[in-house]
């Protein structure tokens, strides 16, 4: 029995010797997207960036993007790619406090992008110095079904009680009002963040991701009050905790829900998934108290150089490319998102250009709540509001909780 | 034998227990016939509601053929496969060595080490975990196959020793008695008149091993991260994450991860159910 | 059996050669200890020495001392974990009985039976991995098995995943699966090797069914139980594969086990602490400890016999 055993052990072993170490001119870019679309943008874009420099071999890794959440903790002290993509604010906080990113502010400087990339400057920066170039940005909000919007002589709405009829006469014509998927968690955070930032604004987004305001405040406990006004009827489309956001899609899809509080990457998916131009559409999250400034969620995604790549060089010629106001028009019209270059022509896709609308008029742009709050207050909290989701009734006892983690998380 | 024999309760009870059997199995596997037609309809069928009834169309080559196209499935099985071979080698011998010498010699740590090898062998994976990631880390071993194989290597010699130390311990002691009075020396005593004798043990031991590698998930996912090592169990996670709600396709590929293991069971069976029960019948 | 060669031994010798009884051992010995010892011992004394520490895994330890451990006691996801890594354990064991039950459906000669008994061993190959996707799959409460079921008798299917109150027993049940296939191996090798002679005295005593089951059987299958109880225990403690597949701890960490627990809290998306980690980890070794003293003892015992 042993014999092929061994051959085939054998061949194995040779194969593994003979696959060659990396190569000097190697460039490997570790990526977080596996959905058609960022996939898509990203592949053509290295291409062009392999075209022009044929000097350079590029080597890509492109993973799920959960899996990357975790995986870029070990590759960093590990196995370092030359570039990364990863997020700005408090998610790139630890890895720029450990010291595994290289600093890059001689090239914000000489590459004048303090000026093209000045909207994002501020959640590049840490301890005054930048350490990732953002290549896209997306707007959140609501994408509904306009055909049953239509069908049902209801109005896109514009206030908090609009949303609330709206959500009445679609619950009454037997389509659940939103879809949403919270087994990943982060989809209930985009609902609680919009919540608050038209509930209490911006100011107060930043102060309780950055552990000034405790979650028992009475500002806090008006956003849940708010947020039961949906849940308490059964807005919300029923099991969402066993979905992912991809699988919510699905009765948005089918027509059985009708609205998704959603960020804009969603609109690949859904027409993918067979729904048309017609038949989606965006709109900002609705006025909840008129007095607060609008505010938007705008996550921002960027490339970082690991402090421990072997490609340094070669890893910022990537990073110049990834900045020009050319590339980043034609990856975000492939994407469907925003470009963050200020020279750089937004899509002209529909949900660009609302989008682009909806962004550059705001007068704040929050991150994400996992992106703004540190990671342990983020998870617990997410975990809170999946709970609330479900069990609005635990109200209090959920914030007393997050109070108990927010006292340990920031001490 | 107990129960009674079927055959002996005479015809109608044989009659019943032989329609009995194969309800019961169907019964018994339904998760995994359900997963079989799943893998081998089409996707909307799932849509449409139907998943235990007749596919509305049979698809397996179309099906298996986009998992391979589609994803790194060919990929995440030769990484499993270079992952378990390389490991059944290293521990079976391991085992070999370090259960002759605790079962043939006498010397006053062989008891406490032999209890250490059991013990190790039962310890959670979380006790291990930070400190191996650490140490993977700092020698480079970290997100290669190799480093995945020495842990694992290490980890189930602790099984494999108390395996081979009972099995040798339970060899005729006399044949080696009169090789040593016949002055033939130790290493040779081993490699010539213990190996041999202890093949069926290391068949069996491989087979384990095998299986119980190829189903590793928890290790693969902390030290590994890259495609190029990922084994098929972490893979098939992330072609979860890839195949949203193409349940026919993850289907396939669940069942593809679980081929290799099943042969090895049904090829092997004899060795794999004497591995495993070891000590079920004595001691 | 040293003193019985040692006579052939001519003084001239070379040091080895007079030693060899002594050093032999060691040298076989010496690649599974160092294995054993860097990647099975010492990790257990460096998780217990960093649980005194707060680290990040990434910059510079720091000593809290039993820090970490009080704020475990007083930690609700810590009591969750525990009290469902005590549902593991209790119906985990299930899978004894219902394990000897097939053993004894199925331990019978009628031909074909190899094939049944090779079948019904299936689920235990196949990884916990896919277990754990085909149960999702199953419990998928618009399109699985369970709603199909459900809706059958037209009663709205469960969400069991995603019910804080039926998702850890969803998740044991799904592991019962391969266990009982285990017990019953186990079960089916030591009904083998039970005495027929015995069987047919006390068939001659008229005993019979369960009595003679309980009796005269089960005695026999003492070794079998203990290993099936055994690996039984440490399936149940070592569930890791199917909560990180089936519900990655939720719905808000309310499938959560020590084991999923600890990596969660030390190399997950969510957090970074390693020292904290180490102290679930800690605590988890004491549970299990428990039971590796256990075995040991028996095997000790079983050793003096010899």
């Amino acid at each position: 029995m042993f014999t092929p055993l061994v051959r085939t052990a054998t061949a194995v072993l040779t194969a593994a010797i003979i696959s060659a170490p990396a190569m000097a001119a190697d460039l490997v870019i570790n990526y977080d997207d596996l959905n058609a679309a960022p996939k898509e943008a990203f592949e053509t874009a290295v291409a062009k960036f392999q075209e022009a420099n044929p000097d350079i071999n590029v080597i890509v890794n492109n993973t799920d993007r959960e899996a990357h959440k975790t995986a870029i903790r070990n590759f960093l002290s590990a196995d370092a790619p030359d570039v990364t993509s990863w997020y700005p604010g408090n998610r790139m906080a630890p890895f720029v406090d450990a010291g595994q990113f290289e600093d890059i502010s001689d090239l914000w400087e000489s590459e004048g992008w303090s000026d093209a990339l000045a909207s994002t400057k501020p959640s590049m920066t840490r301890d005054g110095k930048q350490w990732g170039v953002p290549y896209t940005y997306y707007q959140w909000g609501i994408y509904y079904r306009s055909d049953i919007f239509a069908d049902n002589n209801i109005t896109p709405p514009t206030t908090w009680d609009e949303l609330l009829s709206a959500s009445a006469a679609l619950k009454e014509a037997g389509v659940t009002p939103f879809t949403i998927g919270t087994k990943f968690l982060w989809t209930a955070a985009g609902v609680f963040d919009y919540l608050n930032l038209r509930t209490n604004g911006y100011d107060v987004h930043n102060d309780l991701t950055a552990g000034k305001i405790k979650y028992t405040d009475p500002r806090i406990v008006d956003v849940f009050e708010k947020w039961k006004e949906l849940v308490e009827p059964g807005y919300f489309v029923e099991n969402h905790a066993t979905m992912s956001w991809q699988e919510a899609l699905a009765p948005f899809i089918q027509g059985e829900a009708a609205m998704y509080v959603m960020g804009n990457f969603s609109v690949a998916a859904m027409r993918e998934g067979g729904l048309t131009d017609d038949q989606i559409d965006y709109i900002p999250f609705p006025t909840i108290n008129p007095d607060v400034a609008r505010a938007e969620e705008a996550p921002t995604d960027a490339f970082f150089i690991p402090a421990n790549a072997k490609n340094k060089e070669d890893a910022k010629k990537f990073l110049k490319f990834v900045v020009d106001a050319d590339v980043q028009t034609e990856w975000n019209a492939t994407l469907g998102q925003l470009p963050i270059n200020k020279n750089a022509t937004p899509g002209d896709d529909k949900f660009i250009q609302k989008g682009f609308e909806t962004v550059s008029t705001a007068a704040g742009l929050a991150q994400f709540y996992d992106r703004d709050a540190p990671a342990e207050m983020a998870k617990a909290g997410m975990e809170g509001f999946q709970e609330f989701m479900v069990k609005p009734e635990r109200m209090d006892d959920i914030l007393k909780r997050l109070d108990k983690v927010q006292e340990r998380v920031y001490k | 034998m107990f129960p009674k024999p079927i055959e002996k309760r005479g015809k109608g009870a044989l009659l019943r227990y032989h329609l009995i059997l194969p309800v019961a199995l169907v019964i018994w596997l339904l998760p995994l016939i359900a997963i079989f037609l799943t893998s081998i309809r089409p996707g909307a069928d799932i849509n449409a509601g139907n998943v235990f009834g007749w596919p509305s169309d049979f698809l397996f080559i179309e099906n298996y053929t986009a998992v391979f196209t589609q994803s790194k499935a060919w990929l995440y099985l030769l990484n499993s496969f270079k992952i378990t071979i390389p490991t059944v080698i290293l521990s079976v011998s391991l085992a070999c060595l370090a259960g002759y010498a605790l079962s043939v010699y006498r010397f006053k740590a062989a008891l406490p080490l032999f209890f250490l090898f059991v013990a190790g062998n039962f310890v959670p994976f979380q006790i291990l975990m930070v400190p191996v990631r650490d140490f993977s880390v700092q020698t480079g071993l970290y997100d290669t196959i190799t480093g995945l194989v020495l842990f694992h290597a290490a980890f189930q010699t602790g099984f494999c020793t108390l395996f081979m130390r009972n099995f040798i311990k339970a060899l005729p002691h006399e044949l080696i008695e009169s090789a040593r009075i016949e002055g033939v020396g130790e290493f040779k005593i081993f490699f010539y008149l213990v190996l041999p004798l202890v093949r069926p043990a290391i068949a069996a031991l491989s087979v384990l091993i095998f299986t119980f590698v190829w189903n590793d998930f928890f290790w693969a996912t902390v030290l590994i991260q890259g495609d190029h090592g990922l084994p098929i169990t972490a893979g098939v996670r992330s072609l979860n994450g890839q195949f949203v709600s193409q349940w026919h396709l993850v289907s396939a590929a669940s069942l593809l991860a679980a081929v290799p293991p099943v042969l090895m069971f049904f090829t092997m069976q004899k060795h794999f159910i004497a591995g495993l029960t070891l000590g079920a019948s004595k001691g | 059996m040293n003193t019985a060669t040692r006579s052939d031994i001519p003084k001239n010798r070379s040091w080895y050669q007079r030693n060899r009884f002594a050093i032999t051992p060691w040298i076989f010995l010496a690649p599974a200890i160092l294995f054993f010892t860097l990647y099975v011992i010492a990790p257990i004394f460096q998780s217990i020495w960093i649980s005194f520490f707060e680290w990040n895994g990434l910059g510079a330890k720091t000593w809290v001392g039993m820090g970490n451990y009080v704020e475990l006691m007083d930690d609700d996801r810590f009591y969750t974990s525990l009290k469902n890594n005590l549902w593991w354990l209790v119906l985990y064991m299930l899978a004894v009985p219902i394990g000897l039950a097939i053993a004894l459906f199925l331990n019978q000669t009628v031909t074909g039976i190899r094939l049944y008994k090779s079948l019904f061993f299936f689920p235990f190959v196949i990884s916990q991995v896919v277990v754990g996707l085909i149960f999702t799959w199953f419990y998928n409460p618009n399109f699985g098995i369970v709603a199909i079921i459900w809706e059958f008798f037209g009663a709205t299917p469960p969400a069991i995943l995603a019910d804080e109150d039926l998702v850890t027993f969803g998740i044991i049940f799904a592991g019962l699966w391969p266990q009982i296939a285990y017990c019953m191996i186990l079960y089916l090798t030591g009904l083998n090797n039970v005495s027929p002679d015995q069987i047919e005295a006390a068939r001659l005593d008229n005993a019979k069914g369960f009595g003679m089951l309980w009796h005269v059987i089960l005695p026999q299958l003492k070794p079998a139980t203990f290993i099936a109880v055994v690996v039984t225990v440490i399936g149940a403690l070592r569930s890791f594969d199917m909560i990180a597949i089936m519900t990655g701890g939720g719905p808000w960490g309310s499938s959560n086990v020590l084991a999923y627990f600890m990596f969660e809290t030390s190399l997950s998306e969510y957090g970074f602490r390693m020292g904290y980690g180490s102290a679930i980890a800690t605590v988890l070794f004491l549970i299990m400890l428990v039971y590796i003293s256990f075995f040991l003892y028996r095997m000790y015992q079983d050793e003096k016999g010899n």
